[in-house]
């Protein structure tokens, strides 16, 4: 196609972001309790954009590989414009949260971490993130902080499509073939069990609750998306018992460490590196 | 397990995108996948992500109807030399200016 657009100033892009943080000329300094809050929601989406990325060229068609790459790259530019308002509070980039943290400073919920399994599996996933995140980003669209519902408003659109991608593959999984359906069943008993994370009490948010979505407050709408897309695929929530949790509390799963090795290594081993 | 012969790859589709500014959708290329739902989608992921269009069709390629190529001197010789079928062969007439 000839002469695509530039991205336009009016689009929120971590650049922005990071120009609008940075410098003598900073307008934007996150306040240090709003910053902790952004990181646990930029962990998030920094750790799920990791899973994802890795589907690229082993995804069952090369399209899906393109799909789950985009929807990995939004959830990247989630992950940098929440790490760079966060950072701005305590003068560090999204690359040093991102790459100089420890896995105990990680603030990410563990249904993120969690390795993606087969297809069925990462999609059943996405899901259950995707419609948490679109119940979140809703809400966070209407915080009393401005850089973050500027964040919020552009992320809602996003994760609408990444509920719509997922939401027509669980369906066509759950009633395909019988593998597809067995695959399907098997991701959700999988998945299910750190569902209840997602709406546990989390003490950043606790302490800036204008600024915040509480998370207690977004099961009943992320239920609403979710559960008409189980009933479409002839699906059951699993009567699994809930994980125990804590990833806001630094609490992670021994899948983080090995994710975080392979995401930080190039840039602790070359620091400063460039490409 | 259906008694159905395994698919080893997704049927063909066409793809066609409008851009923000063009009158009529083009052809941008073509995709695999299973259904039409997840085609229109993957068009989407595969080539609107650059700001290309605002609007996309996908046609299964089966469905189209082409013309053959090793035809092509019966199908589009003829035309060649009847200039008389364009406007600009026709001198406007003194009797009318706005033309």
């Amino acid at each position: 196609m000839p002469n695509p657009p530039q991205p336009s100033s009016a689009v929120l892009t971590p650049e922005a972001i990071a120009a609008s943080v940075t410098g003598q000329d900073a307008t934007v300094r996150a306040a240090d309790d709003v910053a902790r809050y952004a990181l646990g929601l930029g962990d998030d989406a920094l750790v799920l954009a990791q899973r994802l990325g890795s589907w690229i060229a082993s995804a069952p068609e090369l399209e899906e590989d393109v799909a789950l790459g985009n929807i990995a790259l939004d959830t990247l530019g989630h992950a940098r414009s929440l790490l760079t308002y966060a950072g701005s509070a305590w003068d560090q980039t999204e690359d040093d949260l991102a790459y100089f943290r420890d896995e105990a400073d990680f603030r990410c919920r563990q249904i993120f971490e969690r390795p993606n399994g087969d297809f069925a599996c990462t999609i059943v996933r996405q899901l259950v993130v995707s419609a948490y995140f679109t119940a979140l980003y809703r809400g966070l669209a209407e915080s009393t902080d401005a850089t973050l519902a500027a964040i919020a408003a552009k992320a809602v659109k996003e994760v609408a499509y990444h509920l719509d991608h997922a939401s027509l593959w669980t369906v066509r999984l759950a009633l395909g073939t019988e593998e597809s359906r067995r695959r399907t069943l098997t991701g959700l008993e999988a998945v299910w069990p750190f569902v209840d994370e997602l709406f546990a009490a989390d003490p950043a948010a606790d302490a800036v609750p204008d600024a915040a979505v509480a998370p207690a407050g977004l099961r009943e709408p992320f239920d609403a998306l979710v559960l008409p897309v189980l009933a479409r695929a002839e699906l059951e929530v699993p009567a699994a018992p809930a994980l125990r949790g804590g990833g806001r509390l630094g609490v992670h799963s021994e899948a983080l460490g090995p994710l975080l090795a392979e995401m930080q290594v190039l840039a602790r081993r070359h620091p400063g590196a460039v490409w | 397990m259906t008694a159905e012969p395994r698919r080893e790859t997704w049927p063909l589709w066409e793809v066609f995108v409008r851009s923000s500014r063009g009158l009529s959708h083009v052809h941008a290329g073509s995709l695999h996948a299973p259904d039409a739902e997840l085609a229109v989608r993957n068009a989407r992921d595969l080539y609107t992500r650059r700001s290309e269009g605002v609007s996309i069709w996908v046609v299964p390629a089966a469905a189209i109807t082409a013309s053959d190529p090793d035809a092509k001197d019966a199908w589009f010789e003829s035309p060649r030399g009847k200039d008389f079928r364009h406007a600009t062969y026709y001198t406007a007439s003194q009797a009318v200016p706005h033309l």
